[in-house]
Protein backbone atom coordinates (compact mmCIF):
# COMPACT_ATOMS: atom_id res chain seq x y z
CA UNK A 1 0.00 0.00 0.00
CA UNK A 2 0.86 3.57 -0.90
CA UNK A 3 2.45 5.57 2.27
CA UNK A 4 -0.16 8.80 2.84
CA UNK A 5 1.66 11.98 2.32
CA UNK A 6 2.31 14.08 5.34
CA UNK A 7 0.01 16.55 3.97
CA UNK A 8 -2.85 16.16 1.38
CA UNK A 9 -3.02 18.31 -1.58
CA UNK A 10 -5.37 20.76 -1.54
CA UNK A 11 -7.55 22.46 -4.43
CA UNK A 12 -10.06 24.73 -3.90
CA UNK A 13 -12.70 26.34 -6.37
CA UNK A 14 -13.85 29.97 -7.07
CA UNK A 15 -16.70 30.81 -9.01
CA UNK A 16 -16.53 33.87 -11.64
CA UNK A 17 -20.03 34.46 -11.70
CA UNK A 18 -22.48 37.51 -13.80
CA UNK A 19 -23.96 38.04 -17.14
CA UNK A 20 -23.53 37.39 -20.69
CA UNK A 21 -20.83 39.40 -22.22
CA UNK A 22 -19.31 40.68 -18.84
CA UNK A 23 -16.18 40.11 -19.05
CA UNK A 24 -15.96 36.57 -17.60
CA UNK A 25 -13.19 34.50 -19.71
CA UNK A 26 -10.85 38.32 -19.60
CA UNK A 27 -11.02 37.83 -15.94
CA UNK A 28 -9.89 33.87 -16.00
CA UNK A 29 -7.53 34.20 -18.80
CA UNK A 30 -5.47 37.57 -17.23
CA UNK A 31 -4.91 35.47 -13.74
CA UNK A 32 -4.28 31.91 -15.35
CA UNK A 33 -3.73 29.48 -18.17
CA UNK A 34 -7.16 29.73 -19.24
CA UNK A 35 -8.60 26.11 -20.78
CA UNK A 36 -11.85 25.78 -22.36
CA UNK A 37 -14.53 22.75 -20.08
CA UNK A 38 -17.10 21.70 -22.30
CA UNK A 39 -20.40 20.42 -20.73
CA UNK A 40 -22.41 17.85 -21.43
CA UNK A 41 -25.48 20.15 -22.52
CA UNK A 42 -25.29 20.64 -26.16
CA UNK A 43 -27.15 23.85 -27.30
CA UNK A 44 -28.25 24.70 -30.58
CA UNK A 45 -27.79 27.68 -32.78
CA UNK A 46 -30.61 28.84 -31.63
CA UNK A 47 -29.31 30.47 -28.40
CA UNK A 48 -27.01 33.28 -30.83
CA UNK A 49 -30.28 35.08 -31.70
CA UNK A 50 -32.03 34.65 -28.02
CA UNK A 51 -29.45 36.27 -26.11
CA UNK A 52 -29.64 39.59 -25.29
CA UNK A 53 -26.79 41.50 -26.15
CA UNK A 54 -27.61 44.82 -26.28
CA UNK A 55 -25.65 47.38 -24.43
CA UNK A 56 -22.79 44.34 -25.09
CA UNK A 57 -21.65 45.68 -28.43
CA UNK A 58 -17.90 43.49 -29.29
CA UNK A 59 -19.56 39.59 -28.39
CA UNK A 60 -21.14 37.96 -31.02
CA UNK A 61 -21.05 34.61 -29.94
CA UNK A 62 -22.48 32.29 -27.68
CA UNK A 63 -19.83 30.00 -26.05
CA UNK A 64 -20.55 26.23 -24.69
CA UNK A 65 -17.76 25.64 -22.96
CA UNK A 66 -17.22 27.05 -19.48
CA UNK A 67 -13.92 28.90 -18.80
CA UNK A 68 -11.26 27.03 -16.29
CA UNK A 69 -8.13 28.60 -15.80
CA UNK A 70 -5.73 27.13 -13.01
CA UNK A 71 -3.45 29.12 -10.45
CA UNK A 72 -0.72 26.48 -9.23
CA UNK A 73 0.14 28.25 -5.76
CA UNK A 74 2.39 25.84 -4.65
CA UNK A 75 2.86 21.94 -5.00
CA UNK A 76 0.19 20.37 -3.50
CA UNK A 77 -2.29 23.73 -3.42
CA UNK A 78 -4.24 24.79 -6.33
CA UNK A 79 -6.58 27.01 -7.07
CA UNK A 80 -9.32 26.33 -9.63
CA UNK A 81 -11.46 29.12 -11.39
CA UNK A 82 -14.60 27.96 -13.31
CA UNK A 83 -16.36 31.02 -15.14
CA UNK A 84 -19.87 30.21 -14.68
CA UNK A 85 -22.31 30.71 -17.65
CA UNK A 86 -24.33 33.76 -16.64
CA UNK A 87 -27.51 33.00 -18.79
CA UNK A 88 -30.40 31.18 -17.20
CA UNK A 89 -30.43 28.44 -19.38
CA UNK A 90 -26.95 27.32 -17.77
CA UNK A 91 -28.38 27.48 -13.69
CA UNK A 92 -28.82 23.69 -13.29
CA UNK A 93 -25.03 23.74 -12.96
CA UNK A 94 -25.17 25.95 -10.26
CA UNK A 95 -25.46 23.84 -7.75
CA UNK A 96 -23.03 21.71 -8.58
CA UNK A 97 -20.38 24.68 -9.68
CA UNK A 98 -20.74 26.08 -5.76
CA UNK A 99 -20.58 23.33 -4.41
CA UNK A 100 -17.32 23.38 -2.14
CA UNK A 101 -16.71 26.62 -3.38
CA UNK A 102 -14.61 29.19 -1.37
CA UNK A 103 -16.33 31.80 -2.79
CA UNK A 104 -18.04 33.72 -5.88
CA UNK A 105 -17.04 36.63 -7.81
CA UNK A 106 -19.66 38.62 -8.92
CA UNK A 107 -18.47 40.71 -12.36
CA UNK A 108 -20.83 43.23 -13.09
CA UNK A 109 -21.46 45.93 -15.97
CA UNK A 110 -22.93 49.29 -14.61
CA UNK A 111 -25.06 49.32 -17.90
CA UNK A 112 -26.24 46.03 -16.94
CA UNK A 113 -26.62 45.77 -13.67
CA UNK A 114 -29.80 43.72 -12.99
CA UNK A 115 -28.07 41.14 -15.01
CA UNK A 116 -25.96 40.04 -12.03
CA UNK A 117 -29.44 40.26 -9.19
CA UNK A 118 -29.75 36.34 -9.76
CA UNK A 119 -25.88 34.84 -8.73
CA UNK A 120 -26.10 37.54 -6.02
CA UNK A 121 -29.82 36.17 -4.71
CA UNK A 122 -27.78 32.49 -5.58
CA UNK A 123 -24.91 33.27 -3.45
CA UNK A 124 -26.51 34.64 -0.66
CA UNK A 125 -29.14 32.51 -0.73
CA UNK A 126 -26.57 29.44 0.09
CA UNK A 127 -24.31 31.82 2.21
CA UNK A 128 -21.34 31.02 -0.29
CA UNK A 129 -18.65 34.46 0.12
CA UNK A 130 -18.63 36.66 -2.46
CA UNK A 131 -18.20 40.20 -4.02
CA UNK A 132 -19.14 42.05 -6.61
CA UNK A 133 -16.16 43.06 -9.04
CA UNK A 134 -17.37 46.24 -11.45
CA UNK A 135 -15.43 46.22 -14.56
CA UNK A 136 -14.95 49.09 -15.70
CA UNK A 137 -15.87 48.83 -19.66
CA UNK A 138 -14.60 51.70 -22.13
CA UNK A 139 -17.60 54.09 -23.22
CA UNK A 140 -19.25 53.27 -19.92
CA UNK A 141 -20.14 55.87 -17.07
CA UNK A 142 -17.83 55.38 -14.21
CA UNK A 143 -19.77 54.58 -10.50
CA UNK A 144 -18.67 54.60 -6.93
CA UNK A 145 -18.41 51.41 -5.76
CA UNK A 146 -21.24 52.92 -2.86
CA UNK A 147 -23.47 53.47 -5.89
CA UNK A 148 -23.39 49.91 -6.72
CA UNK A 149 -23.77 48.94 -3.52
CA UNK A 150 -27.04 51.02 -3.03
CA UNK A 151 -27.87 49.74 -6.16
CA UNK A 152 -27.92 46.02 -5.92
CA UNK A 153 -28.79 46.26 -1.88
CA UNK A 154 -25.98 44.72 -0.68
CA UNK A 155 -25.32 43.88 2.51
CA UNK A 156 -22.68 46.10 4.02
CA UNK A 157 -20.08 43.39 4.71
CA UNK A 158 -19.82 42.29 0.65
CA UNK A 159 -16.45 44.11 -0.88
CA UNK A 160 -17.61 46.13 -3.79
CA UNK A 161 -14.63 47.02 -6.10
CA UNK A 162 -14.13 48.40 -9.37
CA UNK A 163 -11.61 46.62 -11.61
CA UNK A 164 -10.48 46.40 -15.40
CA UNK A 165 -10.56 42.63 -15.84
CA UNK A 166 -8.06 43.21 -18.92
CA UNK A 167 -4.85 44.37 -16.42
CA UNK A 168 -3.33 40.92 -14.90
CA UNK A 169 -2.72 43.32 -11.62
CA UNK A 170 -6.63 43.89 -11.13
CA UNK A 171 -7.68 40.94 -11.84
CA UNK A 172 -5.11 40.05 -9.08
CA UNK A 173 -6.76 42.26 -6.76
CA UNK A 174 -10.33 40.91 -7.25
CA UNK A 175 -9.31 37.30 -6.46
CA UNK A 176 -7.33 38.69 -3.00
CA UNK A 177 -10.34 40.65 -1.95
CA UNK A 178 -12.29 37.53 -2.34
CA UNK A 179 -10.10 35.15 -0.84
CA UNK A 180 -9.29 37.75 2.02
CA UNK A 181 -13.19 38.20 2.51
CA UNK A 182 -13.94 34.14 2.74
CA UNK A 183 -11.38 34.25 5.23
CA UNK A 184 -12.89 36.88 7.20
CA UNK A 185 -16.22 35.02 7.28
CA UNK A 186 -14.37 31.87 8.45
CA UNK A 187 -12.63 33.38 11.43
CA UNK A 188 -15.98 35.00 12.16
CA UNK A 189 -18.29 31.88 12.04
CA UNK A 190 -15.63 30.26 13.87
CA UNK A 191 -15.81 32.79 16.70
CA UNK B 1 -42.89 5.61 -42.83
CA UNK B 2 -44.96 8.12 -41.59
CA UNK B 3 -44.54 8.03 -37.65
CA UNK B 4 -42.69 11.25 -35.86
CA UNK B 5 -39.68 11.75 -37.14
CA UNK B 6 -37.56 11.88 -34.52
CA UNK B 7 -34.07 12.66 -36.40
CA UNK B 8 -33.95 16.20 -37.92
CA UNK B 9 -31.10 18.20 -38.27
CA UNK B 10 -31.58 19.65 -34.88
CA UNK B 11 -30.73 16.47 -33.72
CA UNK B 12 -26.71 17.06 -35.04
CA UNK B 13 -24.15 14.60 -35.24
CA UNK B 14 -24.62 10.99 -35.57
CA UNK B 15 -22.11 9.84 -33.10
CA UNK B 16 -22.88 11.76 -29.76
CA UNK B 17 -20.80 12.07 -27.11
CA UNK B 18 -22.84 9.96 -24.52
CA UNK B 19 -21.86 6.67 -27.41
CA UNK B 20 -18.65 6.05 -25.48
CA UNK B 21 -20.29 5.58 -22.23
CA UNK B 22 -23.06 3.25 -23.74
CA UNK B 23 -25.77 5.89 -23.46
CA UNK B 24 -24.98 6.32 -19.86
CA UNK B 25 -25.44 9.85 -18.36
CA UNK B 26 -24.55 9.02 -14.91
CA UNK B 27 -22.67 7.03 -13.14
CA UNK B 28 -23.89 5.31 -10.14
CA UNK B 29 -20.78 5.23 -8.16
CA UNK B 30 -18.47 7.67 -6.58
CA UNK B 31 -19.61 11.44 -6.93
CA UNK B 32 -17.31 13.17 -8.82
CA UNK B 33 -17.11 16.94 -8.34
CA UNK B 34 -15.05 18.85 -10.86
CA UNK B 35 -12.03 19.45 -8.84
CA UNK B 36 -12.33 16.16 -7.32
CA UNK B 37 -8.41 14.50 -7.79
CA UNK B 38 -7.80 11.78 -9.78
CA UNK B 39 -5.11 9.39 -9.82
CA UNK B 40 -4.05 6.05 -11.49
CA UNK B 41 -3.38 3.21 -9.63
CA UNK B 42 -3.32 0.42 -11.89
CA UNK B 43 -1.98 -0.03 -15.62
CA UNK B 44 -3.86 0.06 -18.38
CA UNK B 45 -1.57 -2.47 -20.19
CA UNK B 46 -3.03 -5.03 -17.97
CA UNK B 47 -6.79 -4.68 -18.60
CA UNK B 48 -8.51 -5.41 -21.42
CA UNK B 49 -11.45 -3.83 -22.78
CA UNK B 50 -11.08 -0.64 -22.04
CA UNK B 51 -11.21 2.30 -24.70
CA UNK B 52 -8.77 4.71 -26.23
CA UNK B 53 -10.14 7.69 -24.33
CA UNK B 54 -10.09 5.79 -20.61
CA UNK B 55 -6.48 4.55 -21.23
CA UNK B 56 -5.74 8.60 -21.96
CA UNK B 57 -7.55 9.15 -18.56
CA UNK B 58 -5.14 7.21 -17.11
CA UNK B 59 -2.61 8.30 -18.55
CA UNK B 60 -3.25 12.08 -17.62
CA UNK B 61 -4.22 11.18 -14.52
CA UNK B 62 -0.56 9.21 -13.36
CA UNK B 63 0.50 12.23 -11.57
CA UNK B 64 -2.87 13.00 -10.22
CA UNK B 65 -5.79 15.09 -12.17
CA UNK B 66 -8.88 17.10 -11.20
CA UNK B 67 -12.00 16.12 -13.26
CA UNK B 68 -11.65 19.38 -14.65
CA UNK B 69 -8.74 18.95 -16.16
CA UNK B 70 -8.81 15.71 -17.51
CA UNK B 71 -12.33 16.93 -19.00
CA UNK B 72 -10.22 19.99 -20.51
CA UNK B 73 -7.46 17.56 -21.67
CA UNK B 74 -9.41 15.26 -23.75
CA UNK B 75 -11.92 17.68 -24.99
CA UNK B 76 -14.93 15.63 -23.81
CA UNK B 77 -18.25 16.99 -22.17
CA UNK B 78 -17.44 16.64 -18.64
CA UNK B 79 -20.81 14.10 -18.17
CA UNK B 80 -19.23 11.61 -20.09
CA UNK B 81 -15.54 11.97 -19.06
CA UNK B 82 -17.31 11.62 -15.70
CA UNK B 83 -19.04 8.20 -16.67
CA UNK B 84 -15.69 7.23 -17.28
CA UNK B 85 -14.02 7.77 -14.83
CA UNK B 86 -16.58 5.86 -12.58
CA UNK B 87 -16.14 3.31 -14.55
CA UNK B 88 -11.95 3.08 -13.93
CA UNK B 89 -12.68 3.34 -10.50
CA UNK B 90 -15.15 0.46 -10.64
CA UNK B 91 -11.96 -1.29 -12.26
CA UNK B 92 -9.84 0.39 -9.30
CA UNK B 93 -7.70 1.69 -12.22
CA UNK B 94 -8.26 5.04 -10.14
CA UNK B 95 -8.25 6.36 -7.17
CA UNK B 96 -10.54 9.37 -6.45
CA UNK B 97 -10.64 11.89 -3.59
CA UNK B 98 -13.25 14.36 -3.05
CA UNK B 99 -11.94 17.54 -1.99
CA UNK B 100 -13.35 19.08 1.21
CA UNK B 101 -14.86 16.34 2.75
CA UNK B 102 -13.84 17.08 6.16
CA UNK B 103 -14.67 20.90 6.19
CA UNK B 104 -16.63 23.25 3.94
CA UNK B 105 -14.24 25.93 3.90
CA UNK B 106 -9.89 25.41 3.87
CA UNK B 107 -8.36 26.54 7.18
CA UNK B 108 -7.00 29.59 7.77
CA UNK B 109 -3.64 29.04 7.14
CA UNK B 110 -3.98 27.85 3.44
CA UNK B 111 -6.57 30.92 2.66
CA UNK B 112 -3.78 33.01 3.87
CA UNK B 113 -1.08 31.10 1.86
CA UNK B 114 -3.59 31.96 -1.27
CA UNK B 115 -3.59 35.59 -0.75
CA UNK B 116 0.19 36.01 -0.47
CA UNK B 117 0.21 33.09 -3.32
CA UNK B 118 -1.87 35.30 -5.33
CA UNK B 119 -0.32 38.38 -4.43
CA UNK B 120 3.32 36.94 -5.46
CA UNK B 121 2.16 36.07 -9.16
Amino acid sequence: MAFAPSEEPVALKILVAGGFGVGKTTLVGAISEIRPLRTEEVLSDRGVDVDDTDGVEGKTTTTVAMDFGRITIREGLVVYLFGTPGQERFWFMWDELSYGALGAVVLADTRRLTDCFPSIDYFEQRGTPFIVAVNCFDGADRHEPEDVRIALDLDPDVPVLLCDVRRRASAKVVLVTLVEHALKMLTAAQR
Amino acid sequence: MTGPQWMDEEAGPLVRPYALTGGRARHSGAKLDLITMVTTTGSPRDVPGIGPEQRRILEIARRGASVADIASDIDLPLGVVRVLIGDLHDLGLVDVRAPGKVAPLPSERILKEVINGLRAL
